[in-house]
């Protein structure tokens, strides 16, 4: 029963992809992520056919961490560098939308390709995978504030946990807990940079970021 | 046991220094923690313990064959660091010193981790501490490069990440049990499911990759390098790049077991040659000798990876350049720091004639430039020749000469730089430097000791250190 129902996470998950590429506003691409890691996080639960407490407790600390404590971090970060739009993006909006539509579909067609267990053959995981890492390197590549590139790398760590739910069955729940751990630890280093990066250059605009070259 | 306390002691020397209220005697945790560190690796190196297979973290032949080296690294950029901190006691320590220490624990880690997504764990540990001691200075450059580090050093990770979990498929459809060891999935060997295998191999290589600096993903460590303090861009470019270089190795034998060997040692090749031409490249045109000593590891992780696509015999190569290499490039990084702290620039237009206002750092610099560039009798120059003659003996001929004619051209870039900086008169804005930075013993006896081990290596390598190198080939190379 919970495929259907897994699968139509994933299609959330992959339409906020889309969303997330094709605002323009920084809080809105904020608002995408953030949903987006809370659908991701309820995955593990419906994948259960039993209830298992450790599974059940990465699922709520990986909603909890995604879904408010790394959105409230960039919220705030955008707030203090007063930010709010996206002006100028080096790949644009409707170039992105189309790349990432593209993408998506190739996603789907792709997948077809890869070798899968019986178990994993009718679920979107390893499109939702793919679609949600290109939609990252989108954002990563395309977007100049520091917060949409954040948000990039978010997507991106997304897409890497779907496609690391295939395994959840069988890696033990120390290397889920530590992977965890080490991504918020990052989310909350770049936090902090960030926050540098509007103090030492009064913006966060990574356009500024060019003093180092050959 | 003695795998964990190489670990827990540098732990417990940080959170000491975390707790110590003074800031200038905590300094001297460094060098505490890093001598107990070396003597451990060193002990470990001539005691080595019974093999565990199925062991997540032990000090296994790769671990004793390298970790070693990072320690003695340390160590003496410890003792530099002591009277660094001093020079720049305006800035709090705790955090540098500190994490300085986690660092070391988590490199450890990282040498010793025998489970892929330990492995994994360790590394990123590794890339986020490392964060803040980049941007230790805390101008504004600081802050770019800071941020161009953790963009690429983040993405690459995450694809390490990702790749770590398609071997992971790869042994669920083998039929495996969801042990991740590197042991089981050697052992699981052609029924890793090969599509899986050859993905996983692609990521995993772009994603260490970009922690060694492998071209076309180093476009972070000239930054990076360029603007961290001396010692942690020793730490980077000799400990750092190692663990992503053992994890390479790791990896390398997995796929080769799955059957893939051939793939994975052609790919090898071709990144590690392509590496050394960029570097090459990039070397004749900079001016700035900070990011001229990035440029050269990105030239020496691409004859790591050289080594390590030539089989067995090149990959013995490549765990003595690996010696080398840290020895070395720990030299050249703390007399440069000695330099530009003197001169107060880093590009060879503002900088000149340094043989006359640092006479020491500046002789320890240019011994270092000819060691670093393969000139006999130091170690690089050996395990160079290693390479070249185990490319040739794989009928490798065209790569060989290829890895040649990069030497060369790295040679006549690092020689334009290091004796623009050197010689000629020095310039005014640079004049009074002398006053303000005398040449005192803590800072040039750890570069001078790093030198002369980097000497002893390529005179006379010792035997347990050959045995060692020997039987990590044959933990990672089996012959069938």
């Amino acid at each position: 029963m919970s495929g259907a129902t897994v699968n139509l996470l994933v299609g959330v998950a992959m339409g906020l992809n889309l969303l997330a590429l094709a605002s323009s506003r920084v809080p809105s691409i904020i608002r995408a992520v953030a949903v987006q890691g809370m659908v991701l996080g309820l995955i593990p639960l419906l994948m259960e056919t039993h209830f298992d407490w450790l599974v059940a407790t990465v699922a709520v600390v990986t909603m909890a961490v995604k879904g408010f404590l790394i959105p409230a971090l960039l919220g705030r970060a955008m707030r203090s560098a007063h930010i709010d739009r996206e002006i100028e993006p080096f790949i644009g909006y409707v170039p992105s939308l189309l790349l990432g539509a593209a993408g998506t579909i190739a996603a789907v067609a792709g997948a077809r390709a890869l070798p899968l267990l019986p178990e994993h053959t009718g679920t979107l995981f390893v499109p939702g995978a793919l679609a949600s890492l290109l939609t990252g390197f989108v954002l990563l590549i395309g977007r100049a504030k520091a917060i949409s590139q954040v948000c990039g790398y978010l997507i991106l760590e997304n897409g890497i946990y779907l496609f690391g739910l295939l395994l959840i069955n069988s890696t033990p729940l120390l290397v889920e807990s530590g992977i965890l751990l080490d991504l918020t630890v990052g989310v909350f280093v770049i936090g902090i940079i960030v926050d540098r990066i509007q103090r030492a250059f009064d913006s966060l605009d990574t356009r500024k970021l060019t003093v180092l070259r050959e | 046991m003695s795998a964990y306390l190489l670990i827990l002691l540098p732990f417990a020397a940080a959170a000491a220094a975390a707790l110590w209220p003074g800031d200038r005697t905590r300094p001297w945790f460094m060098p505490a923690g890093g001598l107990a560190h070396a003597v451990l690796s060193l002990w470990i190196l001539f005691n080595p313990p019974p093999d565990q297979p199925g062991a997540w973290l032990a000090c296994d032949a790769l671990a004793r064959a390298v970790l070693p080296a990072v320690s003695l690294l340390f160590l003496a950029c410890a003792v530099y660091g002591v009277w660094y901190l001093r020079v720049r006691a305006e800035r709090p320590n705790r955090v540098f010193v500190s994490l300085m220490l986690v660092l070391l624990g988590l490199l450890s880690a990282g040498h010793q981790a025998r489970h892929l997504g330990l492995l994994w764990i360790a590394t990123e540990a590794v890339t986020l501490t490392a964060v803040p001691l980049l941007h230790f200075n805390h101008t504004a450059r600081a802050v770019e490069a800071t941020w161009k580090y953790l963009l690429v050093g983040g993405t690459g990770i995450a694809l390490s990440l990702l790749g770590s979990f398609c071997l992971g498929y790869a042994s669920l459809q083998g039929g495996g049990g969801g042990d991740l060891t590197f042991a089981a999935l050697t052992a699981q060997g052609a029924a890793l499911s090969h599509p899986w295998v050859m993905i996983a191999w692609v990521l995993l290589l772009v994603g260490y990759g970009t922690k060694m600096g492998l071209a076309p993903m180093h476009t972070w460590k000239p930054d990076v390098y360029g603007e961290a303090p001396g010692i942690v861009g020793a730490i980077l470019a000799g400990g750092v790049t190692t663990v992503a270089f053992t994890a390479v190795l790791r990896v390398r034998a997995v796929v080769a077991a799955a059957g893939l060997g051939g793939m994975a040692d052609r790919t090898l090749l071709a990144i590690g040659l392509f590496s050394m031409l960029v570097a090459a490249l990039f070397l004749l045109g900079t001016r700035d000798f900070k990011r001229m000593l990035a440029y050269s590891s990105v030239e020496h992780m691409g004859i790591l990876t050289i080594g390590a696509g030539l089989g067995g015999a090149g990959a013995w190569a490549a765990l003595y350049h690996v010696w080398g290499n840290s020895l070395t490039k720990g030299a050249l990084f703390l007399s440069a720091g000695n330099i530009r702290r003197a001169a107060g620039a880093r590009t060879m237009d503002a900088v000149g004639g340094m043989a006359l206002l640092t006479p020491r750092s500046a002789a320890l610099f240019v011994t270092g430039m000819f060691a670093i560039t393969a000139c006999p009798p130091f170690a690089p120059f050996f395990s160079e020749l290693r390479v070249v003659r185990t490319a040739f003996a794989t009928h490798h001929g065209g790569a060989a000469a290829m890895f040649l004619v990069c030497l060369l051209l790295a040679f006549f870039g690092l020689t334009r730089l290091v004796f623009a900086i050197v010689d000629g008169r020095p310039r005014t804005a640079a004049r009074d430097g002398r006053r303000l930075f005398p040449e005192t013993a803590g800072i040039i006896l750890p570069p001078l000791a790093l030198l002369l081990l980097a000497l002893w290596l390529g005179v006379a390598p010792p035997a347990v250190l050959r045995d060692t190198w020997t039987a990590a080939v044959a933990q990672l190379y089996p012959v069938p």
